[in-house]
């Protein structure tokens, strides 16, 4: 509203905030929105998925900067964000399962060394630089990767995917380098800390191989608290990276928080930050039905 | 490792167990290289303005403004000898031809001050949550759960929504600079307290267990003086090092705000806002870019460093590495 002309009268002016839904006490407003967005939006899904007419003419959450419902604009970002964001969480486990593994068993090794230095500048060095400099390093000096994410990319054939992969390869590789780093330390120390364990000990004295005492025995146990840290990593992929996207410029959700912050534009950030704080309660509850599976002492009463 | 010491030896002094973990701390390769490094970058940021005496806000204007601006630091000429240099400005100049050494400087000043205050702001709040939810079981519910709602929150957005809502009126009634500086450490410290609340209340829970607890409390010590005296200094180790690794958090937290542009204002240059006003010309200018993120990422991981080794030093389980 700060941008409306001077010459525009104060009625006027009035009857547009108003129209913006901006006339009602705070609370009034955060009531319509509560009903806006779990009864009206659902039951657009609804409409949406079987071609009903259960909320016809109802009001839906509208964005103030694009005018067209803010739902509709978090599922065509969310394709973005998922492609990016995701990959790079399941390369960054699979990368840091095996490092910290092989770190807690060869401890103080040159590998466990090397990996523990890696790790620690993986962990220290903000993507806002890294980012940054595997642009100048692999785009702008070497040529070999694009440094911009072409969203309008479709991906429909064989070559088409190659370019997409081609696309993705920096962005994904920053923040991969960052969730291995905290990762692969959380595996190292858990590891470390049931190594030490009887139970191992036991194992082999069983006359098991050491692959199964480690690889079965002792990574089950040390998986418990990785899997947590996992599981409450997961809400932060739906989040969107958003200073890798920044960087990137991925048009993905974080990208879409951040512009509408700077656009003032109200329901769009109400909405995404209430969608985060669902999505991170639901994924602590999962690591903590997780650390029950995972572990039989665990019991809820 | 362990030295055994020699008992006819009695001029050496009472160990205790300070120096039993500045012992631990120095035989820490990592993070005795830490401590070197910050300790260097914070001399040369604070102490640098006196050896290196340049405004970072000083604009050339007329003619030196063309001739000033854009130029390359000295060690570009050493391969490019068309590169414009000019020896006055070791680091070059931005291309409104501001001193880009000074602004490092500056606006390294103001990235650790932040870091340093929203780090104390965190740790005291942390440490009297973890406190008095450890100590009186009435609030240990209610404080967990605070605790727990904070830990559910999504921080980087919080904060910048946060900010985005808040800085016109604290920016009005203090100033811009005051304003935005109090605004990102309040928000950084009111978001970053969780961890050090809940190691001090596990602490302090076990710690309440122990018989000299019980024999302080028997001869009628009162709670408070129990808490200041008996038990603050038995978990003052983990404090420290959270203490330490808040720092880099702090850090990165800031410079990440100002790299999104909702740090502090525009002519007030910290690490994060430099690395972002270069980034756009970073192919011509790639200095601008390498120093700020280079000094962003020496500064944490030496704290880290540091962190990790006084983790080490002080826990007493991996003291007999």
């Amino acid at each position: 509203m700060a941008q409306v002309p001077l010459t525009v009268p104060p009625e006027v002016k009035q009857q547009m905030r108003e129209a913006l839904g901006l006339g009602q006490p705070i609370h009034i407003q955060y009531f319509k929105w509560i009903i806006q967005f779990f009864w009206i939006e659902p039951l657009n899904g609804i409409d949406a998925l079987f071609g009903t007419g259960l909320a016809e003419g109802q009001l839906r959450v509208i964005s103030w900067q694009t005018r067209s419902p803010v739902i509709d604009i978090v599922i065509q970002r969310l394709p973005q964000t998922l492609w990016v964001v995701g990959v790079a969480y399941v390369v960054g486990i699979l990368i840091a399962l095996p490092i910290g593994i092989i770190s807690a068993y060869r401890q103080y090794s040159i590998f466990d060394q090397a990996g523990t230095f890696i790790t620690m500048i993986g962990f220290s060095v903000p993507p806002f630089f890294s980012g940054v400099l595997v642009i100048v390093i692999f785009s702008v000096q070497l040529g070999w990767f694009p440094s911009i994410y072409d969203t309008m990319h479709v991906v429909d054939d064989w070559a088409s995917f190659k370019v997409q992969i081609w696309q993705m390869f920096l962005p994904v590789m920053v923040l991969a380098l960052q969730i291995t780093s905290q990762i692969s330390r959380f595996m190292r120390a858990s590891m470390l800390d049931n190594l030490s364990h009887d139970y191992v000990r036991t194992a082999r004295a069983k006359g098991l191989s050491e692959a199964t005492v480690v690889l079965v025995h002792v990574l089950r146990n040390s998986m418990i608290p990785v899997v947590t840290v996992i599981a409450l990593g997961v809400p932060s992929i739906f989040g969107g990276a958003i200073i890798t996207e920044q960087v990137f410029k991925v048009n993905g959700i974080g990208q879409l928080l951040i512009t509408a912050i700077q656009a003032n534009d109200l329901p769009m950030v109400q909405t995404l930050t209430f969608i985060f704080a669902i999505l991170i309660v639901l994924f602590n509850l999962i690591a903590d039905v997780l650390y029950g599976l995972l572990d039989p002492r665990i019991r809820y009463d | 490792m362990t030295e055994i010491s020699d008992p006819l030896d009695i001029d050496r002094p009472p160990s205790n167990r300070w120096a039993e973990v500045w012992r631990q701390f120095r035989a820490h390769k990592g993070a005795m290289a830490g401590a070197v490094v910050f300790g260097l970058i914070i001399a040369g940021v604070f102490l640098g303005p006196f050896i290196y005496p340049h405004d970072p806000q000083y604009l050339p204007s007329g003619r030196d403004f063309i001739t000033l601006r854009d130029t390359r630091p000295i060690y570009v000429a050493l391969w490019d000898p068309s590169a414009k240099v000019n020896w006055h400005y070791v680091l070059g100049t931005d291309n409104l031809g501001r001193d880009n050494l000074a602004r490092f400087l500056s606006g390294g000043r103001v990235s650790i001050s932040v870091g340093l205050t929203a780090m104390i702001l965190s740790i005291v709040l942390g440490t009297f949550v973890g406190l008095i939810a450890g100590f009186f079981r009435l609030f240990d519910g209610p404080l967990m759960r605070l605790t727990d709602l904070f830990l559910a929150l999504p921080i980087l957005p919080l904060i910048l929504v946060a900010s985005v809502l808040f800085r016109e009126s604290l920016a009005l009634s203090l100033g811009p600079e005051m304003g935005t500086f109090l605004l990102i450490v309040g928000l950084i410290g009111l978001t970053s307290w969780m961890q050090t609340a809940r190691i001090v209340r596990g602490d302090v829970l076990a710690l309440k267990e122990r018989e000299f607890i019980l024999a302080a409390r028997s001869i009628g010590t009162t709670p408070r003086n129990l808490i200041l005296n008996h038990i603050l200094p038995n978990v003052m180790s983990p404090i420290l090092v959270s203490a330490t690794l808040g720092i880099a958090t702090a850090i990165i937290t800031e410079s990440a705000l100002s790299f999104l542009g909702f740090g502090f204002p525009p002519d007030f240059p910290t690490w994060g806002k430099l690395l972002n006003d270069a980034v756009d010309r970073m192919t011509l200018y790639p200095e601008r870019v390498i120093w700020p993120g280079t000094l962003i990422s020496l500064t944490v991981l030496s704290v880290n460093y540091l962190g990790d080794g006084l983790r080490d030093a002080l826990d007493p389980r991996s003291r007999s590495r």
